[in-house]
């Protein structure tokens, strides 16, 4: 079975996050890019099933130059290569223009699977498999907290807030993973010393077909109209207990509707 | 050499492996380790499923194929996030139990001990001091007797760090009486008949780290557990001067920068006389004196750990380096403590810890005054 797992590369997510000024995009250059946590899920279940039934898993990534930091703790978890799609033209696409321009670099990679993580940090918006499942007419797997593959089948749990439910469709099929799914291993050193040496495919717009004005900031059905700074925290407000503590803490519940 | 060689895309990989693997698995358990006095085995079994306990040994051996660059980037990576010397001296003991029988070539012993060992499902120990002998290490009188296929083993060694948990015991033995000709490198088993742990000793830090006294007494050994040609035990432990003594300077450095970074944090938060303590110039003067000592420390060591990684044989610098090491993570963690005030002093605050285990650096791997000689001998004076 081979295997495409998407990854992106976000900004720390510890970091204090900016919009850029001009485009309102988000700022990529004043923090460090670090793997989109959920992909870390997705890589490790991709290796198992590898690991399990045989067959090659490739990393796609959309994104800047950066990014090939992303693809290579990939790599060095065990991916055997990577595709990045890397273009000028790219940048600012929304999740609509991002699941086109994956749906178009995944036509140049033979594939029964693709697995995302359910959502990245960064946007949180959770669409993007969604989307990508439909322009590639293939069946949608998503939330899945556990995935058995079978022979050209997969079936997955997919969790919902009461429980879950049991998903099972043919194969190709896009799956996306929640971190219940499973504990992702470390990149070892061993992996980091090989990672350099496996193959690694860049497509620009024109070499996986992408047409220039469906993606991008131009390209993007969405559009940030404004944006405004998270205000600033308020200063907490200090009761002194004078043995009226217990009231006063009641009032100020009261006050915020809290009770 | 540029400083890059410590920035190649794979070592800053490997540095944040190293962080990530130190904040999962080992800062949230490492006051439960200090407690019971000593790592569990499954932690070497996630280090080595990491790929980091054979990161400077070559792949033949099992090890990962890395030099002297990585493991200091490994072993300051791992301070800087959390760990201790005191961890890093057990976790990573292989470091000195190992390197004679990778060096030595002896297939056998290498799929024996060496493969396994990295693979984390054995733990090795060194055993070179004595109740009478320590840097003075012609002074060694562990005897080993040929009989036979077989060594017979006498003796008493003491403070062998991680032995009271160790499957094998590299044990430094006499064979000759020339003092330095006269010793040999032999493995033994710590399930051989007449081999004990005496007892565990209690130290004034390192406290995750089990120290053993072991007593040899008529222990009988395979004469093809020798490690190398009988009499080259010397030439042998001489070769790893170098890089035992560039690794505790890492521990230096490394504990020292982690050290301040924590006292940057607390004096940032603690607010004496209406102020956070950081506005007084004299804790700001005192920190830019620890910054100092870190980072001179920090580059002479990078500096040497280069030359050493591409093959140059440093006896003065390695041994200079160590000492001032040592010495800058002593001032810094005595400082450190000072900047805490009372919480520096007590136990669960993490720089009391650094000021209990870096005691240790200065005595370990040749003592201070033992480097300095060397040092002063290097030079011709």
């Amino acid at each position: 079975m081979n295997i495409v797992v998407c990854v992106k590369q976000v900004p720390d997510t510890w970091a204090e996050k900016k919009l850029s000024a001009t485009d309102k995009t988000v700022d990529r250059e004043s923090v460090d890019g670090v793997m989109n946590e959920l992909d870390e899920y997705a890589v490790e279940e991709a290796l198992r099933i590898k690991e399990a039934s045989g067959g090659e898993v490739t990393v796609l990534t959309m994104g800047p130059d950066k990014s090939v930091e992303t693809i290579r703790k990939a790599l060095s978890m065990g991916a055997d290569k990577a595709v990045h799609l890397v273009d000028a033209g790219l940048h600012g696409s929304d999740a609509l223009a991002t699941s086109y321009a994956l749906a178009k670099a995944l036509g140049t990679i033979e594939h029964d699977l693709v697995i995302l993580g359910v959502e990245s940090t960064d946007a949180r918006m959770s669409v993007v498999p969604a989307m990508l499942a439909e322009r590639l007419g293939a069946a949608q797997l998503t939330f899945a907290r556990k995935v058995e593959v079978g022979d050209g089948t997969v079936k997955i749990e997919r969790l919902t807030d009461t429980g879950y439910d049991v998903v099972e469709a043919p194969t190709p099929a896009v799956i996306s993973v929640v971190e219940k799914i499973n504990e992702p291993r470390y990149p070892s050193f061993k992996g980091i010393m090989a990672a350099k040496k496996k193959p690694l495919t860049t497509l620009t717009l024109a070499d996986a077909g992408i047409e220039a004005d469906k993606v991008g900031l131009g390209g993007s059905a969405t559009t940030v109209a404004d944006v405004a700074a998270r205000p600033p925290k308020q200063a907490g407000q200090i009761v002194k207990d004078e043995g009226d503590g217990g009231t006063k803490l009641a009032e100020f519940l009261a006050s915020q509707k809290f009770v | 050499m540029t400083a890059d060689v410590w920035s190649t895309p794979e070592r800053v990989a490997l540095r944040a492996l190293a962080r990530e693997f130190t904040v999962r698995e080992v800062v949230p358990y490492l006051d439960e380790w200090e407690a019971a006095g000593e790592l569990p085995r499954s932690l070497h079994e996630k280090a080595a499923a990491a790929g980091l306990l054979g990161v400077a040994f070559p792949e033949t051996a099992g090890g990962q194929g890395g030099n002297a660059i990585d493991s200091a980037i490994l072993s300051e990576e791992m301070l800087y996030a959390g760990a201790s010397s005191g961890l890093l001296a057990s976790l990573f003991t292989h470091g000195i139990a190992l390197p004679h029988i990778v060096g030595s070539g002896n297939a056998e012993l290498i799929d024996r001990y060496a493969k396994p060992t990295l693979a984390g499902k054995l733990i090795g120990a060194l055993a070179v001091t004595e109740p009478d002998a320590g840097s003075d290490v012609a002074g060694i009188r562990t005897r080993a007797v040929r009989d036979g296929d077989t060594y017979v083993v006498n003796g008493a060694k003491t403070f062998i760090t991680s032995s009271t948990r160790a499957d094998f015991v590299t044990t430094l033995v006499r064979t000759g009486d020339d003092p330095h000709h006269g010793l040999s490198l032999i493995v033994v088993d710590t399930d051989t008949p007449g081999f004990s742990v005496v007892r565990r000793l209690d130290k004034m830090g390192w406290l995750c780290s089990d120290t053993g006294e072991l007593a040899y007494v008529d222990v009988r050994v395979p004469a093809s557990q020798l490690v190398g040609a009988e009499g080259s035990a010397f030439a042998q432990v001489a070769r790893n001067f170098a890089s035992e003594r560039l690794g505790l300077a890492t521990h230096g450095y490394g504990v020292a920068s982690r050290a301040l970074d924590l006292t940057v944090e607390w004096v940032r938060n603690r607010t004496a006389f209406g102020k956070p303590l950081i506005g007084k110039q004299v804790v700001r003067h005192k920190l830019v004196e620890m910054k100092r000592a870190v980072e001179v420390s920090r580059v002479y060591a990078h500096h040497v750990i280069e030359r050493h990684a591409a093959g140059e044989q440093l006896f003065a610098e390695a041994a200079l380096a160590k000492n001032q090491c040592v010495a800058a993570c002593e001032f810094v963690v005595n400082e450190a403590v000072q900047l805490h005030g009372g919480a520096g002093y007590m136990r669960g605050t993490e720089v009391e810890r650094h000021y209990r285990d870096a005691r240790i650096l200065g005595i370990g791997g040749g003592a201070t005054e033992v480097m300095n000689d060397l040092i002063a001998k290097a030079l011709g004076w």
